[in-house]
């Protein structure tokens, strides 16, 4: 009784303190995101003091199988349900964003203009689809690898509650026009220091499960997790340190000013590609390729060169997105060596995926969850291919700036990051809810070849329309004034736009099949469907013949 | 000298070659004599789970 009275106190104290800087505050974005607060602990102070709790009541919703499972699994539950919500709306931005380049009208001013919609796009895929994927497989994998539960379950689901809240204040915040103008670092001060808060919580549940394990080893996978956990909350609080301008308001100044601060972004971004997008995918790919295929990782200590040659040289590569800046050209040199070096620990890790299978190739054919973890290696091979191309400086005085950028990004993330997603999620979610199987193998299929067309759509349009910008950009005539005006340049882009504009809406439409294919799986249904690589078997003809032949006569 | 001048030798001098050799030893300390048993348990570790704990 005593804790529940002190527990009311502090969601008290909460809602005063939000109420207060809502009615102080000169600035009606921070009074949004305070009334936001302030709901959150309204719904606090409800389950707290009555018997309504509405997280029961949402898990009755999802069919989460009641009572205590061996391992902690509510929380990877609820992790795996907001990838896929995640994953929809960031990829229907996504559409959405490329329809307005294709079609300006489709600017609506000014909440849902370009420039909001945007890093509301690139946020949604990166940081929710990809955060609550890394969220969920993270406490899934170190439960399984360490045999043990995880450490601090209470903290677990702050960690996982606390980072929709981040989520939410940030998507709200940037169609509000609150931003700090730093590619993928945009939410405000108050917005960064709630996420270092619940980063930290991560860090202490993952760090204090892999100390209380029962396993003598820890599997390779836990420790790109952890790379990527620790990496991105060194990261976060050097790239966001900014001064407010007021306590009861969104806007901050940043702490660097000039190259000091395009060179901490890109430190920053560059190393968010490094450590969020590849080592913890990476660690998703260590653990779920060799679960599904049957068979352990081809090497084990190529892993483990590949875990280090990816800490020790990605750190120095983010100097390559400031190639001809003000940037002293020693640093941008540097950039450019440590990228191209950084070719060769990628395709050892590509390879080593991708011989796992070696001996059960066939599983290609008739397993679509293997399929899909070979197309996202292979990606992962292309995109870490493609950037150190792009990093060479006499690359990047073409392609910089253009579309070209934004195609390589996309193989990556839809390629790579996308795919490897999809199919932990599909592994997961017939083992976390209990289920025999999933709804439908052959809408894996559907999904897996929408989503393969929609990337080569993408990837090949953006090819064009980057190669062809830096070309018309760079272009002299013989008087040595510039042939194309920019907008010559947009206008020639336009069938690029809307091809780019279909590959996105075909990614999203196999994603779509792929929440229905779920849905239906955590319902219990499963579709009468014909297996996937069935035997050709003829009965009638798998006999001995009556007769034998007569010999043939000797020559 | 200044404070610029002082850090920038020490990372071209001894913080390069302490920073390759801790990565080479890293990377190398997986193939020391004796390794390899624990190296196998490690990369079979993943399958002693094979009801996935349900």
């Amino acid at each position: 009784m005593e804790a529940v009275v002190r527990r009311l106190g502090v969601w008290a104290l909460v809602l005063l303190a939000s109420i207060a800087a809502i009615a102080l505050t000169p600035d009606s974005g921070f009074a949004i995101h305070m009334g936001i607060v302030a709901l959150v602990a309204v719904i606090l102070i409800i389950a707290t003091a009555t018997s309504y709790d509405p997280l029961a009541k949402a898990q009755s919703i999802f069919k989460m199988p009641p009572g205590p499972s061996r391992y902690d699994d509510d929380v990877i539950r609820w992790g795996v349900i907001a990838t896929m919500f995640w994953g929809l709306a960031g990829l229907l931005a996504g559409v959405f964003i490329a329809a307005q380049l294709a079609f300006p009208e489709l600017n609506l001013e000014p909440y849902l203009n370009f420039g909001r919609v945007r890093p509301l796009h690139t946020s949604a895929v990166i940081f929710a689809f990809g955060g609550n994927a890394l969220l969920a497989t993270s406490f899934y994998v170190v439960q399984r690898t360490c045999r043990t539960t995880l450490a601090f379950p209470g903290m677990a689901r702050f960690v996982f509650w606390g980072y929709q809240l981040f989520i939410v204040l940030a998507a709200t915040g940037y169609l509000l026009g609150i931003s700090q103008g730093k590619e993928y670092a945009e939410p405000e001060w108050y917005v960064d220091l709630w996420l270092t808060v619940v980063w930290l919580a991560y860090l202490a549940v993952f760090v204090g499960t892999i100390l209380r394990r029962h396993e003598p080893h820890i599997y390779v996978a836990n420790w790109f997790y952890l790379a990527f956990i620790v990496t991105i909350a060194m990261l976060h609080v050097v790239n966001n340190l900014a001064m407010p301008v007021s306590l009861l308001g969104a806007k901050s100044y940043s702490a660097f000013a000039g190259v000091q601060d395009a060179l901490t972004q890109w430190w920053y971004g560059h190393n968010a590609v490094g450590f969020f997008l590849t080592a913890g995918f990476l660690a998703m790919m260590y653990y779920f390729v060799p679960k599904q295929a049957g068979r352990p990782v081809y090497s084990y200590r190529l892993s483990i060169i590949h875990f280090w040659s990816l800490i020790f040289l990605y750190i120095w590569a983010g100097p390559h997105h400031l190639h001809y800046t003000a940037l002293p050209d020693w640093a941008q040199t540097l950039g450019m060596v440590f990228s191209v070096m950084l070719w060769m620990p990628s395709w050892g890790g590509m390879i080593n995926g991708l011989m796992t299978l070696n001996g059960a190739w066939d599983k290609v054919r008739t397993d679509p969850i293997i399929r899909m973890m070979v197309l996202s290696l292979a990606f992962y091979g292309m995109s870490t291919f493609e950037g150190p191309l792009m990093s060479i400086k006499a690359v990047n005085s073409l392609s910089h700036y253009t579309d070209w950028t934004i195609g390589h990004v996309h193989s990556g993330a839809l390629g790579w990051n996308g795919m490897i997603t999809f199919a932990c999620v599909y592994y997961l979610v017939p083992r976390l809810w209990q289920k025999e199987r999933l709804y439908s193998l052959r809408m894996i299929n559907w999904h897996f070849w929408l989503a393969t067309l929609g990337i080569v759509f993408y990837a090949s349009s953006m090819w064009v329309a980057g190669i062809t910008q830096g070309l018309m950009w760079r272009e002299y005539g013989a008087d040595g004034y510039l042939v194309n005006s920019f907008v010559d340049t947009v206008a020639a882009l336009h069938p690029m736009y809307i091809l780019r504009a279909v590959g996105g809406l075909m990614y999203l439409s196999g994603a779509v099949i792929m929440a229905y294919n779920i849905w239906m799986t955590i319902a219990g249904h499963q579709r009468a469907e014909a297996a996937m690589g069935d035997t050709a078997h003829d009965a009638a003809n798998d006999r001995p013949l009556a007769r034998p032949l007569a010999p043939e006569p000797a020559e | 000298m200044t404070a610029y001048e002082t850090l920038r030798h020490f990372a071209d001098s001894y913080g390069l070659a302490v920073i390759t050799a801790l990565y080479l030893t890293l990377c190398l300390w997986h193939f020391r004599p004796g390794a390899k048993p624990h190296v196998a348990a490690a990369k079979h570790s993943i399958f002693k789970d094979q009801t996935d704990g349900e």
